[in-house]
């Protein structure tokens, strides 16, 4: 499988990066090198392998369900680039 | 003693001269900063040095030593990778995006070095968010190997992700460093500079604080000058962590005490996959020495196929990118680092990420995007998941066989040059630096790079040793096996 331009420019869309068109075509030579490279995997016969969820097999941890941290509001907006009284402030997102 | 000299010291041999208050934990510290002021322009391991952070911690050790109430580590100078969240100190994965980042919290990994006296000298430079085989893709610029080939001034790479922690070790900007390894992060660097680098088994050190890039391969290790050293650091780092799930319960064994162990009877598999076409005759004698030493020292040689081996590569640049596009969407100038201001909320995340994220990273969120987006996810994805499968399944008939650990070359070359044209021109040329480390990740292996011999040019090639789930402490026996047998190598010094 390989990708075209625009393909590349719908899935940057997807990842919120913003690129143009020549970053888009450069990027199409980029992808499908690395697409290309993948496509061997189609060889593998893979006819009931069960697919991996976890390299070491492990039981799911389970603790009391209760509060055991929080109250850092200022800790967690230390580092916004644009914060408000404990609140991060984005561009308006509701008309 | 000289600076120099003190900088030599091996953790093991600074420890026993600390213990005896021959040297003091300032003095030690303070050697180190010299060296990392005098080096840092020509190599640029270090993206920030801390100095004052590093006395504070060395009085604090020195008091301690006074008291006789030191830890493991006491008064030991460490540099630490970017990617570790260190409190109040720079902590960017090397990346442009996280721009002024300093956590309020301290990674699990490092909290533990610290709770057993070690000093803090600094933040390693690194590939950014840890992807990358050479160190370039860092926004701080490469990272210069000490190595050169002999007669030639040409700039080496220090190999990637963990390039400033091998290349601050092999030059003495530091006793060791902390390394991270997705995809061979740990053991190729190590190989490329003459270190030792070992990524213990996935669960062994936990994810805390660890800045992530493909949460189900990533793991913490040390980089050191010998075996030794990388077995003193690993106890300190690994632990049982409740705040990583993928922590696994099981105390940490005395990994120092495996050193020097007799490897008498011990099976060694040689993987007749890793005889790859257009592999140099160098490293293949390599190997074939490694075998001979362990032979010697009284292993049995065995035979064995790994036949999934050819796609680990391809499978593995399936699913790092994957989790990476997913770890790396936390980044959109909302809650932390660069933000870069658009029309509206979306135009913000998109020029944000487009300025803040470097060319190697985007291309891996493209790719991870892509491979998950709708239509594409059982043909890639699920399809990658189930040839890790079958990787994992290889090494576990090994090991149900007898064998104790598999000897395999490191890389597949030495160091190459600074902005080589090839490598730059197809990012699949650079991939397959980690051709005979990703393997490891993706069954989730301890895996131990140890240096083994210098190739036609002078520079270091290493040997990697493979063990079975938790048995680290094997590597380290077999590990220090290879080490002395070939020596100890150092990079002459024009820095």
């Amino acid at each position: 499988m390989s990708v075209d331009i625009e393909t590349v420019k719908r899935v940057a869309k997807l990842a919120r990066i913003a690129v143009d068109d020549e970053e888009a075509a450069r990027m199409t030579g980029e992808l499908n090198a690395i697409l290309g490279f993948v496509e061997q995997l189609g060889e593998v016969d893979v006819a009931d392998v069960e697919p991996m969820t976890s390299v070491i097999p492990t039981a799911i941890k389970m603790r009391q369900d209760e509060v055991t941290d929080g109250s850092k509001a200022e800790d967690i907006v230390a580092n916004a680039p644009a914060g408000d009284d404990n609140f991060f402030v984005v561009p308006k997102v509701v008309e | 003693m000289t600076d120099s000299s003190l900088t030599q010291l091996t953790i093991a041999q600074a420890r026993e001269k600390l213990a005896t208050r021959d040297i003091s934990a300032l003095e030690l510290t303070e050697a180190y900063l010299t060296a990392i002021e005098a080096a840092n322009d020509a190599l640029n391991a270090y993206i920030v040095a801390t100095p004052d952070k590093a006395r504070e911690m060395a009085r604090a050790s020195d008091a301690r030593i006074a008291r006789g109430e030191a830890g493991a580590l006491e008064g030991i100078p460490l540099g630490i990778k970017d990617l570790f969240a260190t409190e109040g100190v720079h902590t960017q994965a090397a990346s442009h995006i996280l721009d002024g980042f300093e956590p309020r919290y301290e990674s699990t990994v490092t909290a533990n070095l610290w709770a057993d006296g070690a000093v803090m000298l600094g933040k390693l430079n690194m590939d950014e968010f840890a992807m990358g085989s050479s160190n370039e893709t860092s926004y701080y610029g490469p990272v210069v190997n000490p190595w050169r080939a002999e007669g030639d001034n040409k700039a080496l790479v220090p190999g990637g992700s963990s390039g400033g922690s091998a290349a601050a070790v092999a030059a003495w900007l530091c006793a060791g460093a902390t390394a991270t390894d997705t995809g061979g992060s740990i053991r190729q660097p190590a190989a490329f500079t003459a270190t030792v680098g070992i990524k213990p088994t996935y669960g062994r050190c936990s994810r805390w604080g660890i800045v992530a890039f493909a949460s189900s391969l990533d793991q913490a290790g040390p980089i050191a000058r010998d075996v030794r050293d990388a077995a003193i650091l690993l106890k300190s780092m690994a632990s049982v962590d409740p705040r990583d799930t993928t922590s696994v319960d099981r105390p940490v064994p005395d990994y120092e005490a495996a050193v020097g162990q007799s490897v008498k009877g011990l099976k060694i598999g040689i993987p007749k996959e890793y005889r790859i076409d257009g592999m140099p005759d160098e490293i293949e004698a390599l190997w074939q020495k490694g075998i001979e030493w362990m032979r010697e020292a009284g292993a049995e040689i065995v035979d064995i196929s790994l036949p999934h081996t050819k796609y680990a590569l391809p499978a593995y640049y399936i699913v790092a990118p994957a989790e990476a596009s997913s770890n790396l969407a936390r980044y959109d100038g909302v809650r932390y680092g660069l933000r870069v201001p658009g029309g509206d909320v979306t135009e913000m995340y998109e020029k944000t990420r487009a300025e803040g994220f470097g060319r190697e990273v985007k291309r891996r969120v493209m790719i991870g995007t892509y491979v998950l987006s709708a239509g594409y996810y059982d043909a890639y994805y699920l399809r990658a998941q189930k040839v890790r499968t079958l990787i994992k399944r290889d090494f576990e008939e090994a090991f149900a066989a007898g064998v104790d650990a598999i000897l395999t070359p490191a890389t597949p070359s030495a160091a190459f040059g600074i902005a080589e044209q090839d490598m730059d021109a197809d990012p699949v040329k650079m991939y397959l630096n980690d051709i005979f480390t990703v393997t490891v990740n993706m069954a989730g292996l301890p895996g131990i790079a140890v240096p083994a011999g210098l190739d036609g040019k002078g520079l270091p090639l290493g040997l990697q040793l493979i063990g079975r789930p938790f048995d680290e402490e094997t590597l380290f026996r077999t590990g220090h096996v290879i080490e002395q047998a070939a020596g100890r190598f150092a990079p002459k010094r024009w820095w």
